[in-house]
């Protein structure tokens, strides 16, 4: 009973990924969009993917993160380098050189993070990811290659809208990986060290390794991530890449609920496109932003959701007696 | 050989010396008791024994070979097990995946695995599953293998952490006051589930425990720690009846009242 309930979920889920994915290319394909909003469906996917990745750290390893965006920029700045130098290469392989470039890059990266990570816990660590991620600011902006502060620009752009079905799938690729990640023996070890490590370490997990590969899956999928900007807008600052954006994606896993990936995703398609549909209020667009923010966390912890959520376990369990 | 020999075991935090020159042997198949007064330096011995803290001088050796300096998770797999005073269980986790993470070492299969779903996993889960299952069968815990383990009351906690300490199919079981906020009754029932670990899954047990009923119930040799050195050892009728651990609990005769007794004592 319990396999056929698990099973029509997988279904329902897949029909969601199908259904979106169709009312996008519809609404694409039939100029139902403005310009603005078919520029922001990539970088909704771009921003989900990054939530979704940093929800590993901080829902499941339960380590407090502040420097993601580095992650993102080095894959940006590697995946941008490698489609600028190699043009004579046809442009899918280039594009599929760079991301995976990209994402190795930045999982190099990861092992690096990973390492003060052993010895840190909670705040401490979100201090020394945020001076990391702004190490890798400065040295960007500091390197001739990376175009310095000025940065890169004419980055070939492989990822706008009209790629949509290669990123929409890349996107779902990683979801599902990560959601399947969760679900295996070595998601249950993450999840096992944010519960109780002592308790983890006694039970024969191997405290260290796990947190170095939660690190570095989450630092190569944000590296994709960034490459996928980067082809996006075109253009590389190294100030795009600076704590705000950090911490931006944080919001958006906190907001999803920590541990929760669908809550993140929901919350990055609705944190990007928010400032987008909110551009009507001109001065009053980041005030509002704030607002609903806050009334989102509210909610977040309110009595009433607590009380939906409980109807929703009765009845799936009344379900199952069934 | 004893499986398990601790020889002039010792350890200091700066000038405290909490525990000197501890001497321990505990045979296969053996159900041993520590106990000691509060502050006695229990716990540090099975944080020694577990790799939690690492002893300033002295020997750990677990069927000949030293353990001492081995990460906490390399002595688990080593073979000995513990669980907490203060119970440590993966709290947003369900009762089954407590006991399938201890399980983890031994249904291996790889993280492409994991990521995709594909090869051995299905095949290693479902066997995880019914092994886990049976373990919690054992306990009686089969009925909320999906409840979340923080939702669990506190016995069951308790039976839940030695659970998992089993299931990672040790050799030694250290418990840390199992019998800690339970009631007599509870106690009670406690000491027919060590009795039944015992004979189920052949483990040499070591447990700490102030509930002297229990202690004298169910373990078949005691050793007595006080401020941190060997007071005595011997058989618990022995043991309990010995004017030096009399003292130690209940302090001397002039002191009117002056340590507490615990538990039954």
């Amino acid at each position: 009973m319990k396999n056929l309930i698990k099973n029509k979920n997988n279904i329902i889920i897949f029909a969601i990924t199908i259904a979106v994915y169709v009312l996008i290319m519809i609404l694409v394909n039939a100029g139902l969009l403005s310009r603005q909003m078919t520029s922001i469906i990539v970088p909704v996917c771009v921003n989900v993917m990054l939530a979704v990745s940093l929800c590993l750290i901080v829902g499941f390893l339960g380590e407090l993160t502040l420097g993601h965006a580095s992650f993102m920029s080095i894959g940006a700045y590697t995946g941008a380098l490698i489609t600028m130098n190699l043009t004579t290469l046809p442009v899918p392989v280039a594009f599929a050189i760079a991301i995976i470039a990209g994402g190795l890059v930045a999982g190099l990266f990861g092992i690096l993070i990973g390492v003060p990570v052993l010895r840190l816990k909670g705040d401490y660590l979100a201090i020394v990811t945020l001076g990391f991620g702004e190490i890798i600011k400065s040295i960007i902006n500091s390197l001739t290659v990376t175009g310095g502060a000025a940065g890169l620009s004419n980055i070939p752009k492989y990822s706008t809208y009209k790629q949509f079905t290669l990123i929409y799938i890349i996107m779902v690729l990683m979801i599902l990986l990560i959601a399947n990640l969760v679900n295996s023996r070595h998601g249950r070890a993450i999840s096992s060290i944010r519960d109780n490590y002592i308790a983890a370490e006694a039970t024969g997990i191997p405290v260290s390794r796990f947190k170095v590969t939660a690190f570095v899956i989450s630092a190569v999928f944000a590296g994709i991530a960034g490459v996928i900007y980067a082809h996006n807008v075109g253009i590389l600052k190294p100030g795009n890449f600076d704590y705000n954006k950090s911490i931006e994606i944080l919001v958006m896993v906190v907001l999803g609920g920590m541990g929760n990936i669908k809550g993140s995703i929901i919350a990055a398609v609705i944190l990007t496109l928010l400032p987008e549909v909110l551009r009507g209020l001109d001065d009053y667009r980041m005030l509002m932003y704030a607002v609903v923010l806050i009334a989102m966390m509210i909610f977040n912890n309110s009595a009433f959701k607590a009380r939906l959520l409980e109807k929703k376990n009765l009845k799936s369990s009344e379900k199952e007696v069934e | 050989m004893a499986l398990l020999e601790i020889k002039k075991l010792g350890i200091s935090f700066g000038g405290l010396r909490a525990v000197d020159d501890l001497n321990m042997e505990l045979n296969e198949g053996s159900l041993v008791g520590l106990i000691g007064p509060n502050g006695a330096g229990k716990t540090t011995v099975f944080n020694m024994l577990t790799g939690v803290y690492t002893p300033t001088n002295g020997r750990i050796l677990l069927d000949g070979k030293s353990i001492v300096g081995k990460k906490p998770n390399e002595i688990c797999d080593a073979g000995i097990a513990r669980t907490f005073q203060n119970i440590r269980l993966f709290d947003k986790m369900t009762v089954l995946d407590n006991v399938k993470v201890a399980l983890n070492s031994h249904y291996s299969y790889s993280l492409f695995e994991s990521f995709t779903h594909l090869g051995s996993y299905r095949k290693k889960e479902l066997e995880m599953n019914e092994k886990a299952m049976e373990i919690l069968k054992v306990f009686d815990l089969d009925g909320q293998a999906d409840y979340m383990a923080t939702n669990l009351p506190y016995g069951k906690q308790r039976k839940l952490e030695i659970a998992r300490a089993l299931a990672t199919n040790p050799r030694i079981l250290l418990l840390d006051e199992p019998a800690a906020g339970m009631n007599p009754a509870e106690t009670q029932e406690l000491m027919h589930t060590i009795e039944l670990v015992r004979s189920k899954f052949h483990v040499t047990i070591l447990l700490i425990e102030h509930d002297m009923k229990l202690v004298s119930g169910i373990c078949e040799y005691l050793y007595v720690l006080n401020f941190g050195t060997l007071l005595v050892h011997g058989k618990p009728e022995e043991v309990l009846n010995d004017p030096k651990v009399i003292t130690a609990y209940l302090g001397d005769e002039e002191e009117e009242e002056g340590g507490s007794a615990h538990g039954n004592a």
